[in-house]
């Protein structure tokens, strides 16, 4: 019974009022809303906060999408930052461990490694003319997975090192934790920076849609909301979760033709190496080119039109709005799971009225890897610009044969005219 | 005073027992020990002591699982990769249930389901990429299994989720922290154990000698370094681990740089171990049969000046994968037995002896493996790094999936850089 209860102990699992060392939640809206709102009660502050906040966000979010893809990767980067930050912080309070040595150190250094491979992998291919005129660069790139690998050892060898006699599980933990956050945060962000650079499109479309959802089944849950849908957050509803899918699915539809209809969000976001700037300049694919679709009868008697011009595109937002409303709440479930296991409200306090980054993100989670797949399994195949870097790597004997080969097959397809001269 | 040392150490996240203990482990262990020795082996050596019994039975078993060794690699390619599969299998078990044990959580619903669930997902989108690429023309021939390898991303990816989705709607309200818990010890099992054995079936593709060599340094470097250290171990290494002593360290290493070099002198002269493992879509079975790379053709090496006065000759017949198995055995004793260290941190963190007692006398399979974690991954981020580029068959397939105007594009990229580098002429060659 002694060993039992020592082991209960020792690994935070004791009752439920037993609550780790959080920290009581600071209020930190401004001073200015604070006064503004000082007149209403405290129920209606809340809302307004809450309200103001959101269109600040929002208001944030179009600012960035203006100033263009480099300062949206920037944002990118720094929220998964952030998110690292709150989950690590979280991890530590849970576990008492501030003072571990070299703890801290250490998973700042595995976030650093692990965001070097990805960028090393994402960004290369597309700053491939960039990069081709500069000798180190070169280097970096032809063994970039050795360094990254090299790197990471270093800090699991420092890891291993500093492994202290009393902190063993701790460490172990600890250890444990930084991984699933990096697993979590940083390989979803490397995914939206991939979708932003297939075109802006697809990093607006899904996000927006994350965001819709949550708006909508809140609306619908508050006006109509009476069967609750899940015992985890009790707050949610049936009638709201459906009433969000179509609001979101509508607004998907609605958001993506007028999307669709500009270049600078349905184009691939390309390098300049001329002009040193990312430009998003193209012939728009046929994805975003009106079709003429016929409705099918059903619809005809409801709508009394017999053909619809659409956006091939807008057949592919409700598949990213179904998945944003159906799926995206689970990883806003597992969020609030997570909360309660570990008894916390927020994540942290960063957004007054919402709580921290990660609370507003939980959704978001899973929907850049859908998109991400989505996009590699229906809409394009392999990467043209990566393929290209690994055929300039091939042995000279392995390139001629490569081109041989190719040119044979264009001219067989008829793309390339057989011709005596070059 | 026990209750005194709990209370204080209750703020350090560990127990009384942590301190307490001066053996590797105080308090009862996770797992009981049983004696899983065979009973053949028990009679035979009833008569010695305790010891000089353990002894036996150690060698015995060292001797077995190294004749097994030779046998499957015999029986070839699919076998090993059969092996390779189970031996996964059976880490991440015992992974698993070292976390059950330590959670008390066999009652925990779904859980268990749930684990072996993402092992067969993961599984099989590792296994969709590999089978992919080296079964390309199997693949294209027959209808379902091409509409599964296009589509295979999304498919695995539904999977996974349809395990999330169960994970968290299995979620219950008195179990929350453990239930996450269990979540991250199967998710960082699976990138340990899973990711480990694809890397080292691609390395086994790649050559029989890209996954015996490093194997058999590893343990080569195991059986030295317990030899140094036993005859002339005096300075301990580092207190993790403390019957690993420096003199076993150092001579661990050069054993094994040599026995490397050696070993690869061996293989490297047959076809076997040397070319890469293919499918061949007649037969249906793999072969391993081509004109040996030129990293296994005898080249003549200068011996450095400072070698010379030592070993007496001027020039050596060496193969050229030699040198790279120095790296090799370089890495398999200076970093391996850091996943050792790692290993017996986390044994000593949640208070076992060994992760199970599958082999007698030596423990888990996890056990014998813990010093190759990391070499699979080193060995394959070298082959890709510094023995062979893209593979240009993989890069044909793929520009075929290509749109025209892309494919165009890099036809004509390609040809200005070979023009450039004065592959091609001018004038367009045959």
């Amino acid at each position: 019974e002694v060993d039992l209860e020592e082991r209960l102990s020792e690994l935070d699992l004791r009752n439920d009022s037993d609550l780790p060392d959080v920290p009581p939640p600071t209020d930190s809206t401004p001073e200015i809303l604070k006064r503004a709102l000082s007149g209403l009660s405290a129920r209606w502050k809340n809302w307004w906060i809450r309200g103001i906040l959101t269109l600040a966000m929002i208001s944030v979010f179009f600012l960035i999408i203006y100033l263009g893809s480099f300062m949206l990767m920037l944002l990118v980067l720094s929220i998964q930052v952030k998110c690292y930050h709150e989950i690590i912080t979280i991890g530590y309070r849970v576990y008492h461990s501030y003072d571990l040595p070299w703890f801290r150190s250490l998973s700042w250094y595995f976030l650093l490694c692990v965001n070097y491979f990805f960028y090393g992998e994402t960004v290369a291919d597309y700053f491939a003319t960039f990069v081709q005129r500069r000798e180190q660069l070169q280097f970096l790139i032809r063994y970039h997975r050795f360094i990254s690998f090299a790197l990471y050892l270093t800090g699991f060898c420092m890891f291993v090192l500093s492994l202290v006699k009393k902190h063993y599980r701790l460490q172990f933990y600890m250890f444990a934790w930084t991984h699933v956050t990096l697993l979590i945060t940083v390989t979803q962000s490397h995914l939206v920076i991939q979708n932003l650079f297939e075109g802006m499109i697809w990093f607006l479309v899904p996000i927006s849609s994350v965001i819709c959802n949550d708006i909508t089944a809140y609306i619908f849950g508050f006006f109509f909301g009476r069967t609750p849908l899940i015992k985890l957050s009790p707050k949610k509803t049936w009638e709201g979760f459906i009433g969000g899918f179509f609001s979101t699915v509508v607004f998907g539809f609605i958001f993506s033709y007028f999307l669709a209809q500009h270049q600078y969000f349905v184009c691939p976001v390309e390098y300049n190496s001329e002009t040193n700037r990312f430009v998003t300049e193209c012939e728009p694919s046929e994805l975003f080119q009106i079709k003429k679709y016929s409705v099918p009868p059903l619809l005809q008697a409801v709508l009394g039109w017999e053909t619809v011009n659409m956006y091939p595109f807008q057949m592919h937002s409700i598949a990213l709005s179904t998945f944003a409303s159906l799926i995206g709440p689970f990883g806003g479930f597992f969020a609030s799971g997570f909360k309660r296991a570990f008894k916390i409200k927020d994540f942290a306090d960063t957004i007054p009225g919402h709580g921290g980054i990660m609370d507003r993100f939980d959704c978001q989670y899973l929907m850049a890897t859908f998109v991400h797949v989505y996009i590699t399994s229906f809409i394009r195949g392999p990467n043209p610009s990566k393929l290209l870097k690994q055929l300039l790597i091939l042995q000279p004997e392995q390139q001629l044969s490569v081109y041989k080969t190719l040119k044979s097959h264009l001219v067989e397809k008829g793309i390339l005219q057989p011709s005596l001269k070059g | 005073n026990l209750q005194e040392s709990e209370s204080e150490n209750k703020l350090d996240g560990e127990t009384a027992s942590d301190s307490e203990s001066k053996s590797e482990f105080g308090g009862s262990p996770a797992v009981p020990t049983s004696d899983d020795t065979p009973e053949v082996l028990n009679r035979a050596l009833s008569n010695l002591s305790s010891r000089w019994k353990n002894w036996w039975v150690r060698g015995i078993l060292t001797l077995a699982m190294i004749t097994f060794f030779f046998i499957i690699i015999y029986l070839g390619p699919m076998v090993l990769m059969t092996i390779v599969m189970c031996v996964q299998i059976k880490c991440f078990h015992e992974i698993i249930t070292i976390g059950y044990n330590v959670y008390h959580s066999y009652d925990l619903p779904w859980f268990r389901t749930l684990s072996w669930y993402f092992l067969l997902c993961v599984n099989y989108f590792f296994y969709g990429e590999t089978v992919t690429d080296y079964f390309f023309t199997l693949v294209q021939r027959e209808e379902p299994l091409r509409i599964l390898s296009k589509y295979h991303r999304f498919i695995s990816f539904a999977l996974y989720l349809t395990g999330f989705c169960m994970f968290v709607l299995s979620l219950v309200k008195k179990h929350y922290r453990l239930q996450f818990y269990m979540f991250g010890w199967t998710h960082v099992t699976l990138l340990i154990v899973v990711t480990q054995s694809h890397l080292i079936i691609h390395n086994l593709f790649e050559g029989m000698i890209w996954f015996i060599v490093p194997i058999s340094c590893v343990i080569c470097n195991d059986i030295m370094a317990y030899m140094f250290g036993f005859f002339f171990g005096r300075t301990p290494l580092i207190k993790l681990s403390p019957k690993k002593t420096w003199e076993g360290f150092i001579g661990g290493f050069f054993a094994t740089v040599l026995f490397g070099l050696l070993l690869s002198y061996v293989m490297s002269g047959y076809r076997c171990f040397t070319c890469p493992v293919e499918f061949n879509n007649d037969t249906n079975s793999f072969t391993v049969d081509c004109e040996p790379s030129e990293l296994f053709q005898l080249q003549e090496y200068n011996i450095p000046l400072v070698l010379q006065s030592v070993v007496g000759w001027k020039t050596v017949q060496m193969y050229p994968f030699q040198i790279h198995s120095i790296a090799l055995s370089t890495f398999a004793s200076l970093i391996g037995p850091f996943g050792g260290f790692f290993a017996s941190g986390f044994k000593r963190a949640f208070k076992i002896k060994d992760f199970a007692n599958t082999i007698p006398g030596h423990g888990g399979i996890m056990d014998r493996f813990d010093c190759q974690y990391l070499m699979a991954t080193f060995v394959n981020v070298y082959i890709a790094s510094f023995i062979r580029g893209p593979n240009p068959s993989k890069l044909i397939q793929q520009f075929l999936t290509l749109r025209p105007d892309q494919q165009l594009h890099i036809f004509n990229t390609l040809k200005a850089h070979l023009v450039d580098k004065g592959m091609l002429g001018g004038l367009e060659d045959a």
